[in-house]
């Protein structure tokens, strides 16, 4: 199983003009130094590199508002590449050759003499509502083009045209694809904690462009994208029923999923798009049951006694793994997607919960509560090679990026006092090597992050 | 803008909580006893609160309703008898000490533990509804064993 969306993409190697996402056309640029394909320039498969230094002047800009954006453009660029922790922007001051002039015919001598392995060069033209972004990636050692694009967009597009180059660097630089033209939903979260609003929300990886989706009249949890990233299934509260819901981004309508004749909750699409895998709870137990979404029938997929809860796929949809207490105390179990076949994954110290399987099918990531300390871990889909990322007082609800190298999840911090002074919960993310832990920048408290595959 | 305006009336409001909070605190239970004795309405959430207790506390990680627990339950349930008309939500919780998931199953499996008892004691199904809130609508704000102990609940509300 692929990841979604990725098919069109492979259309920036083609000759012609294509739509790569809603009103944003790309066309490849010829050669400066026209060398056929180089290499991959970095091998990232290890834990850990050296960040990769690379120079993003401004873009030159024309046309009445080509300047400005070309500067906007650049700086989305840069923080989205620092973000990685796998690039290291070059100090802007440091610059030998002007931008305009890098964007002519760049000076590799001045870009060497300012350690930059690689250059991004554009030029913006943005007259009216209409956008031309040119970019050019270098490789600045063997002095030739490694990547040339043109896109063509209404000016309002101008942030996802910032994330696409941004990705096209990544993947050109590293060989594997980026994340940067994505979402992430999530739950804001405002005012005491007895009495706290929980509000869908949805925002770009990097914080901007945010919008709340639901009023907060009813408290909303755990919102999970679907693979074609229209949709989103979450939990509500509306009715007092606490029901999975889903929500329509293009639409904006909600409906309830289907009448359990209970509680339902957390809720996650197949790889397919075609169901939603989620735990109901009727009578004592909490089961796993998968809900076909055109007919809406279900099919329960567990009965052992104990509550069995955050179902995820794995991305070839073969098996899913989950957390159960049926052994006892809280762990996380593999089982066939048809059902069956349950075995224990988890045996460290603590309890395991809130699994979620890699888009790259290599490793699950998962919540473990141990000691009276959270942390954000990885594992093996066999069990095997445990690894923590993360620990702290409280910390929670990983998500894999599409290309499976970054995980989001939430951090919360420790009351002071009785009021509840001092807590907080914000969105973090980090390698799945351990290390670049960031925080996300968000206008509330915000919990129960998920990340959209990347956007088409 | 707006941002900042509600950031700093959210800031002014803690100012003044933790004004009040150097008065004596009057504990919400106290004061509904002895403001209320002659004002509570009986059969009313009030009645329930300050007369038979509204709710029950469980151990960590626990759904079975404690030994010494039980006989608030039986007492609510001779309570419910005698004001029939009363229909009842029993709302689950957890405390902060687990994901919220698993949390909101927890608090579930509480609330039916609750319901069980209740309709032992003679209480008709029919009366009652369940719910859970998992960790999410603590009672006690505190990040302390104090704090769980009281959030780790389920609670009876007349709807």
């Amino acid at each position: 199983m692929t990841l979604p969306n990725m098919n069109r993409r492979s259309l920036l190697t083609g000759g012609a003009a294509a739509m790569i996402a809603p009103g944003i056309w790309t066309t490849p640029l010829p050669a400066a130094a026209q060398t056929g394909s180089p290499p991959t320039i970095v091998d990232i498969t290890r834990a850990r590199t050296e960040p990769i230094p690379i120079a993003i002047p401004d873009m030159a800009g024309t046309g009445g508002d080509g300047a400005r954006l070309g500067q906007q453009i650049a700086r989305v660029i840069t923080n989205n590449l620092r973000s990685s922790g796998l690039f290291r922007p070059v100090d802007r001051a440091a610059f030998i050759q002007t931008p305009e002039a890098a964007a002519a015919t760049p000076r590799f001598a001045d870009w060497r003499a300012v350690n930059a392995a690689a250059l991004v060069t554009g030029r913006v033209d943005g007259s009216g509502d209409r956008l031309r972004v040119e970019f050019r990636l270098w490789d600045i050692l063997p002095e030739q083009q490694a990547l040339g694009t043109a896109y063509n967009a209404t000016s309002s597009n101008w942030r996802q045209i910032a994330h696409i180059i941004s990705d096209d660097i990544y993947k050109r630089m590293l060989g594997e694809s980026g994340y940067f033209n994505t979402r992430i939903a999530y739950i804001a979260e405002t005012g005491p904690r007895d009495r706290r609003v929980r509000r869908l929300a949805i925002m770009d990886q990097d914080g901007e462009n945010n919008r709340f989706l639901t009023d907060g009249q009813y408290q909303a949890l755990t919102p999970r994208f679907h693979p074609d990233a229209t949709r989103i299934a979450f939990m509500s509260y509306a009715r007092n029923e606490p029901r999975v819901y889903l929500f329509n981004l293009e639409s904006g309508r909600q409906e309830v999923l289907g009448n359990f004749g209970g509680m339902t909750l957390s809720p996650r699409f197949s790889p397919d798009g075609r169901s939603v895998v989620l735990s109901a709870i009727r009578g004592g137990d909490a089961n796993i049951y998968l809900v076909d979404l055109a007919s809406r029938r279900e099919r329960q997929l567990t009965s052992a006694a104990g509550l069995d809860v955050s179902p995820c796929f794995s991305p070839d949809g073969s098996q899913i793994v989950f957390n159960s207490d049926r052994g006892g105390d809280q762990q996380l179990y593999v089982m066939d997607a048809g059902g069956g076949g349950a075995r224990r994954l988890s045996f460290g110290n603590g309890r395991y919960a809130t699994p979620v399987w890699s888009p790259r099918g290599d490793l699950i990531a998962f919540t473990r509560i141990a000691r009276g300390q959270f942390a954000i871990g990885v594992m093996r889909p066999d069990g095997s090679g445990e690894r923590i990322l993360s620990e702290g007082w409280g910390m929670e609800g990983p998500t894999f990026a599409p290309n499976g190298r970054v995980l989001m999840f939430y951090r919360e911090s420790a009351a002071r006092d009785a009021r509840g002074s001092g807590y907080s919960a914000r969105l973090s993310s980090i390698d799945i090597a351990g290390f670049n832990e960031r925080q996300i920048v968000t206008s509330t408290d915000a919990t129960d992050p998920s990340w959209s595959p990347l956007i088409s | 803008m707006t941002a900042t305006k509600t950031l700093l009336a959210a800031f002014a409001a803690a100012g003044l909580l933790a004004a009040c909070s150097s008065d004596p605190e009057p504990a919400a239970s106290t004061a509904g006893a002895g403001a209320g004795s002659n004002t509570v309405r009986p059969g009313s959430q009030e009645d329930l609160v300050a007369n038979v207790g509204d709710r029950v506390f469980f151990d960590t990680d626990e759904n079975r309703v404690r030994a010494d627990q039980r006989p608030v339950l039986v007492r609510q349930a001779a309570w419910l008898a005698q004001y029939p008309q009363n229909q009842i939500m029993v709302e689950g919780h957890a405390d902060e000490r687990g994901t919220r998931e698993y949390n909101l199953a927890l608090g579930q499996r509480r609330s039916n533990s609750a319901r069980d008892i209740l309709v032992a004691s003679g209480v008709a199904g029919s009366r009652i509804q369940t719910i859970s809130y998992g960790k999410d609508r603590p009672d006690a704000l505190g990040s302390n064993e104090e704090s769980w102990a009281r959030n780790r609940r389920a609670v009876t509300v007349i709807r």
